[in-house]
């Protein structure tokens, strides 16, 4: 069902954990859907990405897409990070079963998140 | 790499008596029973020599047995020819929530015709209650329909006294017996059933080849309309090399039921009690009494992680299993059997079904075992859910 890229992310995954003393955090999904992501990322006062790292509940495509969305992100500029969308993660991954789309959008969702929680918390 | 083979309930492979058995009937015995020559009745000969192998294995007559192409179609007859037979007398149906979807969905379709279902409720181990049967029969009854064991947790269900309360009640009894026959051993006349399904692939039998019981003296409309084949019940040619590798394979399994059960029962004993000793917070699904429950099956809940990612890190280490979430279906219900059983929803989606077959090994347990101990830690560590206890 899955292709060797796929597979080869679900079995070494990256940047999986929690970043410390992160500055941002986003979870998005629930249990009862069988999809939760977390996101967690520090952010330096240029507002770029330095760090960023992931937990997931979910199918392999979840946790691939995760791995995936994480790794694109680091380095980048909250506003790049905010314009990737799940379509980039599916392309990267070099495509997803049809049934599996749902499962990227998680990502892309988890990573505006924390991108709104580190803007409540610098102007808040 | 390893490749073990965990699925059975799913499916079993095909035994080697039964292979070499049904061998001829492909090419060189190749008529059609139903035809009037040489060609017809040697293979007229083999089919009936395969009924009547059959109908011994579980008490009943060669004229109580009617061949069909699968589970799913002994399954549909059973309920829809009774629905079509006594649709004058009523249209209420007693069923249960745990019933395979070849019972449910067949529910399902007949509630968009007119006919009410109740879905009796089961207990946190899977059992039916003989007073909740009793307490939904009404006057315009026509079918009570329970299956006999699980395919999901494996629960076996008491068929003799439900069916006994049906019959209180002068209402048709009917069992889905896919998963029960060739594990269990049982006497139609005993139990008391008026209609009964098997499976062969269920019991190292061929693929698309099933029977369904129907007692002498009952009426019942036909599924499948057609020829004269099976006595006029079920049209359609008969499969003969299927009817005949089902009798070796039923027979076989019936001649060795209490072998076998003590061996594969063996196996998933020493798997559940090491799972269990080995992983926390996980939830032992079904009957804990394993004289009520199928001797090959054991499922588990896995607390903070999700079904479908334990068993694609199980396939990558070589371990075929199911899970009991439908996820990979595209649908994100989880198990209707394991929500019935009052597994809450989140848990329902880290469930993981592992059956275990004859040529299992305990070697295939105790490597099965370390996957399992690694995957879960490896996808708990990945889950937001999970806060290690200190
Ligand atoms: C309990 C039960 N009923 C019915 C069926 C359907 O049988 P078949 O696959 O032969 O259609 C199955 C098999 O999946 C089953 O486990």
């Amino acid at each position: 069902m899955y292709n060797e890229k796929v597979m080869e992310v679900f079995r070494n995954p990256q940047h999986m954990g929690e970043v410390e003393n992160y500055n941002a955090i986003g979870t998005v999904g629930n249990e009862t859907c069988g999809d939760i992501m977390q996101i967690t990322m520090r952010i330096n006062e240029d507002d770029i990405i330095e760090d960023a790292k992931f937990k997931t509940f979910g199918c392999a495509a979840a946790v691939a897409t995760s791995s995936t969305a994480t790794g694109m992100i680091i380095g980048k500029s909250v506003d790049e990070a905010l314009k990737l969308t799940n379509k980039e993660v599916v392309t990267e991954l070099e495509g997803l079963p049809p049934q599996k789309i749902h499962c990227s959008v998680l990502a892309e969702d988890a990573i505006r998140v924390a991108i709104d929680d580190y803007r409540k918390r610098k102007n808040g | 790499m390893k490749s073990i083979y965990l699925d059975h309930a799913a499916t079993t492979p095909l035994s080697e008596k039964a292979f070499e058995a049904m061998k001829p009937y492909f090419s060189d015995i190749f008529g059609n029973a139903n035809s009037q020559h040489v060609y017809g009745r040697d293979a007229a000969k083999a089919v009936s020599d395969a009924r009547q192998t059959i109908a011994e294995c579980i008490g009943a007559k060669p004229s109580e047995i009617y061949f069909t192409s699968c589970g799913t179609e002994a399954d549909n007859w059973a309920v829809k020819g009774i629905a079509a037979q006594l649709k004058d007398k009523g249209r209420h149906i007693i069923t249960s929530v745990i019933e395979h979807p070849a019972i449910y969905t067949t529910c399902k379709q007949l509630e968009k015709y007119g006919y009410e279902v109740t879905y009796l409720p089961v207990d946190g181990e899977g059992f039916v209650s003989v007073e909740s049967l009793e307490d939904a029969i009404r006057p315009d009854t026509i079918l009570v329909s329970i299956m006999f064991a699980n395919n999901e947790i494996g629960t076996i269900q008491p068929i003799k006294e439900l069916c006994e309360v049906a019959h209180k009640h002068g209402v048709l009894f009917h069992t889905d017996a896919v998963q029960a026959t060739g594990a269990i051993r049982y006497d139609v006349k005993d139990l008391g059933v008026d209609m009964l399904s098997m499976s062969a692939h269920k019991f190292y039998g061929p693929k698309g080849m099933g029977a369904l019981y129907v007692r002498n003296g009952m009426r019942i409309e036909k599924l499948l309309t057609g020829g004269e084949q099976e006595r006029a019940h079920r049209g359609g040619t008969t499969n003969v090399s299927g009817a005949v590798g089902m009798a070796v394979a039923l027979k076989d399994a019936v001649d060795n039921i209490e072998k076998d059960a003590a061996y594969v029962g063996g196996l998933r004993d020493d798997f559940v009690n090491k799972v269990l000793a080995r992983i926390d917070e996980i939830y032992y699904n079904g009957a804990k009494d394993t004289s009520r429950r199928l001797y090959n099956n054991a499922n588990f809940s896995f607390r903070y992680i999700e079904g479908e990612s334990i068993l694609f890190s199980l396939d990558l280490a070589g371990i075929s299993a199911s899970s009991g979430s439908a996820c990979s279906s595209g649908s994100l219900e989880p198990s209707r059997t394991l929500l019935s059983i009052g597994v809450p929803v989140g848990t329902a989606h880290g469930s993981i079904r592992f059956t275990f077959g004859k040529r299992n090994t305990s070697e295939d347990v105790d490597y099965t075992v370390d996957e399992l101990v690694r995957t879960v830690e490896k996808l708990r560590a990945m889950s937001p859910l999970y806060k290690k206890q200190a």
